[in-house]
């Protein structure tokens, strides 16, 4: 089989990966992508081990198991990953990576598009007292 | 004395004769050789040119399952139905064990099936559930850098694809034999040179876990005094906490 087989798909791959990773909004839909990216990495590091070994004789099969710690770091990444964006969820109630904009230079926290629900909250609690006031 | 010098010259003769073939033979060898030489080149000419015109069926196998992985990638990051999209990330990672398995990479091919396709999707799809993602189609799932991701996506792909076929075009990976990547050699390269990354690997999983019950544990102790303090907050996020916390450690342990 032709290297270029493999390469070529592994950087299609990525390049979706890095296309979801900038174009989606929802947290969990940029994990996945990254979870696309760091499988095109996997193809590559497969077909090149399969080459290496045939043509070079290497024995050592790093490029497996360069894979194998790569499958289990990218689980451990999707557990804390999800972790965090429940937190987030949790605190915030969105997992919009849009309206997380605390932390942006130059960025009003007031502003009604970075803490939607906050103010929200506050409209309703306004609105609350206002009825208990009238009432 | 006459008789035995005949005798002598004869067999210097004969000795010459004998050289003679053997010089003969030696240039049979040699035409041989070349011919092998010649035949060896031809075939390495084949190799090279074995061009992607006249694939094998490795290749198109490979091509096909190629062609459902990226399509399968690219209704992953286009689609607005977010459970489809981790449905069809399926569709793209058991793609990619397929191509292993092609690549004669069994045993990363079945771990890709039990580790990816088995648990990180069934625990994107438990996230998406938490996060009470929209079952229909939700039209706010690309934002609004869109059109750039799209032009940064396309210029990557063009230079990598470029790159790579301009370095890796007539580089031929042998697939006959024995396969690289059985249980047996993997398994004997990883505990025989990799042992000490395996074990700090193991610890690194172990530390996730660690981490990941503490993040979940951390903001259940936190929610519950917000819960009560902030009556007015979003009701909606409030009563389900306790029952995701406990879903996710579950889900946790399980892994």
């Amino acid at each position: 089989m032709h290297l270029a087989y493999p390469a070529v798909l592994s950087a299609l791959l990525f390049c979706t990966g890095l296309y979801g990773v900038l174009a989606r909004r929802n947290a969990i839909l940029v994990l996945m992508s990254v979870e696309l990216m760091l499988n095109a990495v996997n193809l590559n590091l497969v077909a090149f081990d399969v080459w290496l070994s045939r043509t070079a004789e290497e024995t050592l099969h790093s490029g497996q198991a360069l894979t194998l710690f790569t499958i289990a770091i990218a689980a451990a990444e999707i557990g804390i990953g999800l972790a965090i964006v429940l937190a987030v969820y949790r605190n915030r109630g969105t997992s919009d990576i849009d309206k997380l904009r605390d932390t942006a230079e130059g960025h009003d926290p007031d502003h009604p598009d970075g803490d939607a629900t906050d103010s929200d909250a506050s409209a309703t609690k306004a609105a609350a007292e206002k009825a208990e006031a009238t009432a | 004395m006459t008789l035995a010098a005949t005798v002598g010259s004869l067999t210097t003769g004969t000795t010459h004769l004998t050289t003679g073939t053997t010089d003969l033979a030696t240039g049979t060898t040699n035409l041989v050789t070349r011919t092998t030489n010649l035949v060896t080149g031809t075939a390495h000419l084949a190799a090279e040119s074995r061009g992607f015109l006249s694939p094998t069926g490795v290749e198109i196998a490979f091509l096909l399952v190629g062609l459902v992985t990226f399509g399968a990638a690219v209704i992953t990051v286009t689609t607005r139905q977010l459970v489809h999209a981790a449905l069809w990330l399926v569709v793209a990672l058991g793609g990619l064990a397929v191509e292993y398995l092609l690549l004669t990479a069994e045993f990363i091919a079945w771990v890709q099936v039990l580790i990816y396709v088995g648990s990180v999707v069934v625990l994107l799809l438990f996230g998406l559930m938490l996060t009470r993602a929209p079952i229909g189609r939700s039209p706010d799932a690309d934002s609004g850098n869109r059109p750039v991701a799209l032009a940064v996506a396309v210029v990557a792909a063009a230079a990598l694809v470029w790159v790579v076929v301009d370095a890796f075009r007539t580089t031929w990976i042998d697939l006959d034999g024995a396969p690289a990547g059985s249980t047996e050699v993997t398994g004997a390269s990883l505990f025989q040179h990799w042992v000490l990354p395996f074990e700090a690997l193991s610890v690194l999983l172990l530390a996730a876990l660690v981490g990941a019950i503490v993040l979940s544990r951390k903001a259940k102790a936190e929610a519950r005094p917000e819960a009560d303090a902030a009556a007015t907050a979003p009701a909606s996020t409030a009563p389900d906490t306790p029952g995701g916390t406990d879903t996710r450690r579950d889900t946790e342990g399980a892994r």
